[in-house]
This record gives structure tokens, sequence and C-alpha cells, in this order.
């Protein structure tokens, strides 16, 4: 089947095979000779780096972060997104098309390159916005505690992506029967009182894949925690699941469990993403 | 706008949801999308002291051409060698991996074979592992294989691309009609043939579409080009200025060049956005992106 060779042939070599090689390389261990020199001897320890990894304080931290920052994310990302969402379908609002358009932009700027921007607008010296915040706060600018450090990857992830779910739910809007929102109108239901009741459960399939979606990127998180590290002292290197995967495998150079713990995160984020295709019902 | 009648009251807009509340409401959030990105170009104006000794949002000595010619020269002119990179990275593995997503998605929407869907699932399972996680076994598997900090270490994983094929299999199905390929073949063209002189040309618009969204990822990639090299003549551009970037915070003279060099990384994607605008528009309304 020369159609479909290509693509089974770079999926087999470049994701099955790999997998299968982490599975190989997380059964074995290195243990360097006592002495530091001598050079390390590959030991076989079974699902020994799997209990590891499972009973590692940072790793399940990982995942603890993830989920304290969704419960701070998902309700800010997916409300900014339903709100920004109903006024634009208001009937209110000036020039929509060209909002959804200006909402959507950041989204196509790389994360890292995000990180960057906002690492400076973070930075004292730098930033007009840090003398705003404090101003408004009338505390002193820090990013070293949990809860500041979440605030400020979420707003780095909800500038990047809030416009990707306006696109979204603004689209769900539209499948909305016309006579379904005149007839609420003629029974005196009013702006509010028809987003609420008539609009929001109409979407509500829409919003259920988009938490899930969005917990899923969530997991994936990296980059932008990695580079807003340096500037928000709270952010620490085994943050999340992908830095405690990248900590492993390059500071301390255990590549098995390296791979034990890579493997774990790609069945977790799997059967996460199996969650969101089973919501969206393909 | 003021209804007095008891009617209409009910069915006029509160205060709270005047058409000028809802605007300023909406402008509001646009000025939170742009003004990151305004500050960007303001900032790629100034030196480096005048990024610290003046207000953020107002321009100052303007220096863009000295930010310039110092980007480009910087650590013997490695940034525009960066931007190539991407670039080829970008362009080379969007086209590639556009090109084996459709051969896949034609295959699967205009042939029979055995087994069909359950070949087709395979590909749905491979939509659940993101690259994020499939990352470091690459990474593992190159090293065995003495690729990392090579071209194609980074270029050829950014060829898999599952969810393409599902997206190449809806766009197939939605813009070839099945009559077309048929008539193909009772001309006595070859299934090749048909696809690049028939099929492709009718799905052009969900072609570039995909294209777009797949250049978009690789662009924005950096997990992967960090974890394959160190050899930072292979870099792309996003992982030159996360090196430059840790380089700043000893040597602030590197400010400008971390400032300006995310300005020009960021150019291409949104122009492809804004002239593209409609193409992507279509990926959003069949679910593409992630």
């Amino acid at each position: 089947m020369p159609f479909l060779a290509p693509f089974f042939l770079v999926f087999g070599v470049f994701t099955i095979l790999p997998l299968g090689y982490a599975a190989y390389l997380s059964l074995f261990s290195e243990q360097s000779s006592g002495l530091g020199f001598g050079g390390a001897r590959t030991v076989f320890v079974g699902l020994g780096n799997f209990t590891s990894v499972l009973s590692d304080a940072d790793f399940l931290g990982s995942f603890g972060i993830i989920g304290i920052y969704c419960l701070f994310y998902i309700p800010l990302m997916i409300g900014a997104a339903l709100v920004i969402t109903l006024l634009l379908d208001s009937g209110l609002a000036v020039g929509g098309r060209f909002l959804q358009l200006v909402y959507y932009l950041p989204n196509v700027v790389p994360g890292l390159i995000a990180a960057i921007i906002w690492l400076y607008l973070y930075t004292p010296g730098i930033s007009p916005l840090v003398d705003v915040v404090e101003g408004l706060s009338g505390a002193g600018w820090s990013l070293a505690s949990l809860p500041a450090s979440i605030v400020a990857v979420a707003n780095v992830t909800i500038w990047l992506h809030v416009g990707y779910n306006v696109v979204i739910f603004f689209a769900a809007l539209q499948a909305i029967p016309r006579e379904t929102l005149e007839a609420a109108r003629v029974d005196g239901a009013g702006q509010v009182r028809v987003a609420l009741s008539v609009k929001l459960p109409m979407i509500r399939g829409a919003i259920g894949i988009a938490v899930l979606m969005t917990i899923v990127g969530a997991m994936q998180l990296f980059a932008e925690p990695m580079l807003l590290s340096s500037r928000a002292p709270g952010i620490d290197s085994t943050w999340t699941p992908n830095m405690y995967v990248y900590q492993k495998a390059f500071t301390d150079h255990d590549f098995g469990v390296a791979a034990a713990a890579a493997l774990v995160f790609a069945v977790v984020i799997g059967a996460a993403s199996w969650g969101a295709t089973r919501a969206r019902r393909w | 706008m003021s209804a007095a009648g008891g009617r209409d009251a009910a069915r006029a807009p509160s205060r709270l949801l005047s058409r000028g509340a809802v605007t300023v409401a909406l402008l509001v959030v646009m000025a939170y999308c742009l003004f990151p990105l305004l500050w960007l170009v303001i900032a790629a104006t100034k030196d480096a002291a005048d990024l610290t000794g003046t207000y953020g949002f107002a321009f100052a000595d303007v220096n863009f051409a000295d930010n310039v010619s110092t980007l480009l020269e910087r650590d013997g002119g490695i940034y525009p060698r960066w931007f190539v990179n991407s670039l080829v990275y970008a362009g080379v593995g969007a086209a590639a991996s556009t090109l084996i997503c459709f051969l896949a998605g034609h295959a699967f929407d205009k042939f029979d074979f055995r087994g069909k869907e359950k070949v087709f699932g395979f590909v749905l399972i491979g939509v659940l592992v993101p690259g994020a996680a499939t990352a470091l076994p690459l990474y593992l598997l190159a090293s065995n294989l003495g690729l990392v900090n090579t071209f194609w270490a980074v270029l050829l994983p950014g060829l898999v691309n599952p969810f393409g094929v599902y997206l190449a299999r809806v766009f197939a199905h939605s813009y070839t009609p099945y009559e077309l390929v048929e008539a193909g073949r009772l001309d006595g063209a070859r299934e090749f043939g048909i696809f690049f002189r028939i099929a492709v040309p009718s799905m052009w618009p969900g072609v570039v579409t995909l294209f777009l969204f797949s250049f978009n990822g690789i662009w924005n990639n950096f997990f992967l080009p960090l974890l394959m090299l160190t050899d930072r003549d292979l870099f792309p551009v996003a992982l030159g200025l996360y090196y430059w970037n840790s380089q700043s915070l000893t040597e602030a003279d590197y400010y400008p060049s971390v400032i300006t060099g995310s300005l020009f990384a960021v150019v291409p994607v949104i122009l492809l956005f804004l002239f593209l605008q409609r193409y992507w528009r279509a990926g959003l309304g069949s679910g593409a992106l992630k």
C-alpha cells in the first residue's frame, strides 16, 4: 500500500520504536563503582525504575503542581473565553470578526517567545506592568511563592491560547438554531438570561472538550515554566512532568529513570487525551 | 435605547450590557492581547540602557538599526543561521509531513481494503500520544544510533502527524467527490496520477491549512530541539534565543539581541497567519490544532 507506507514508516520509526526502546531502557540502571571512576555497570533492575519513579515525591509532585495549576487556570481560562465569546455573540459588539482575529493572534506566537516577552514584562525596572501591579496591590513584586509562580505561568498560557477557545466557542454558538434563541426572547428572556440559560447549556459539549484539551495541554507544560524559572524562584526544576524527565536525563544522567518517567507520562497523557476524544465522539 | 414601556423593558439590554460597556470590555481584551507584542516592537528600538532607564511603552532614542546589526553580527553572525534553520525545519518538515498525511488521508477515504478501519484505529491511537511524550524516547534512541546533534534528529520526527492524517481524511471526504476519482480510473490514469492531478488540486484549501498548522507547530517546537541539539550551528531560532536569554542573565548587553531576535522570530508566523487567515479559519472549523 504505497499511499499508507510513508506515514506508517515515519510513525513506526519515530513514535513506536522510540517508545519501545524507552521501555527496554527503563528496565536497566547504570550503577557506578563506589569510587566514582572506572566506568559504570549496566544492571537489569526489572520494574525497579518504575517503583522509584512512582514513589519519587518530585515526580508525583510535578503532577500535583499541574493539578493545583489547573484548579486555578482552567476556570479562569474557560471562564474568560466564555465571557468574551458571549459578549462577541451578544449582538452588541462591533467588529466581531476583526476582534476574533486579534484575540487569536497570540496563539501563533511560539510559547518560548511568549515566555521571553512576559519574562521582561515581569521584570522590575524594565516592565511598566510591575509598577501598576505594585500600585494596585500595595505589596512588593515577587514571584517567589507557589501561587505567584502559578499566576505568572497561567497568565502566559492564557495570553497565548484564550483566543483559540474563543474561536471554538464562537463557532459552537453559531450552530444553535436561530428559532431557539428567538423563542427564548419571545418568552421574555433578556440578553443575560439567554446567554446563561440557552447559549451556555447548548454548547456544553464544546466546553467539556475544551476543558479536557486544556488539561492535556497543561500537563505538557515545559518551555514557559522552564524559561520563567529564572525570574520566578517558585518554579523549581521538577515543576512539571516534562521538566522532571528533562532533569532526570540531562542533569542526573539517569536514563533508566528518565525513560520510566517518560513512559508513565505518555500513559497518563494518552489516557487523558483518550477521555478528551471520547467526549468529542469520533 | 431607553425603553419606557413595561413590555419593552424586559427586552431592552440592561445597563451592564449596553453597547458601550460591551465594546469597552472587548477593547480591554484586545489591549491585553496586543500590548505584549506592542511592547516587543518598542523594546526592539531601545539599547540596553534605555530598556531599564525609560518607560516601557514610550519610545526613547530609536536604536533599531543598531540592534538589528548587533543581532546579525553577534556570536559570529549566528542568528541568520538559526533563522534559516527554522525556515528549513518548518518549511521542509511541514511540506513533507503534509504530503505524507494527504497520501494516507486520500487512501483512507477513497480506497477499500481489508481491515481499513482497524488500521485507521492505529492512526487514532497515535493522536493520543503527543510529541511532548515521545521527545525523550526519541532522544534516547537517537543517542544510541549516534544521530543526536544532526539536522535529521530535529527534521524527521516532525514528519509524524497522526492528527494530520485524520484531518486529511476529513478533507479528502469533503473536497474530492468519489466520482472524480472513479472517472480518472475509467480514463486509465494511475492511482498516483489521480492523487496528484485530481485529488490534490480539489483538496488544495485543506492542503494549505494542514501545511500552515504543521509549519506553525514545528516553528514553535522547543522541547525536541532542546533535547537533540548541542551544536549551536543547528539550533532553530527558539532554541538559540533560549540560549542567548540564559547568557543575558549574566551579561546585560545580550538583552537587545534577545528582544530584537524574538521580534523577528514571531514575524514569519504572524505574517502567515494574517495573509492566510481564511485557511486558519478552515482549520479551526474542522478542529485542527492539537
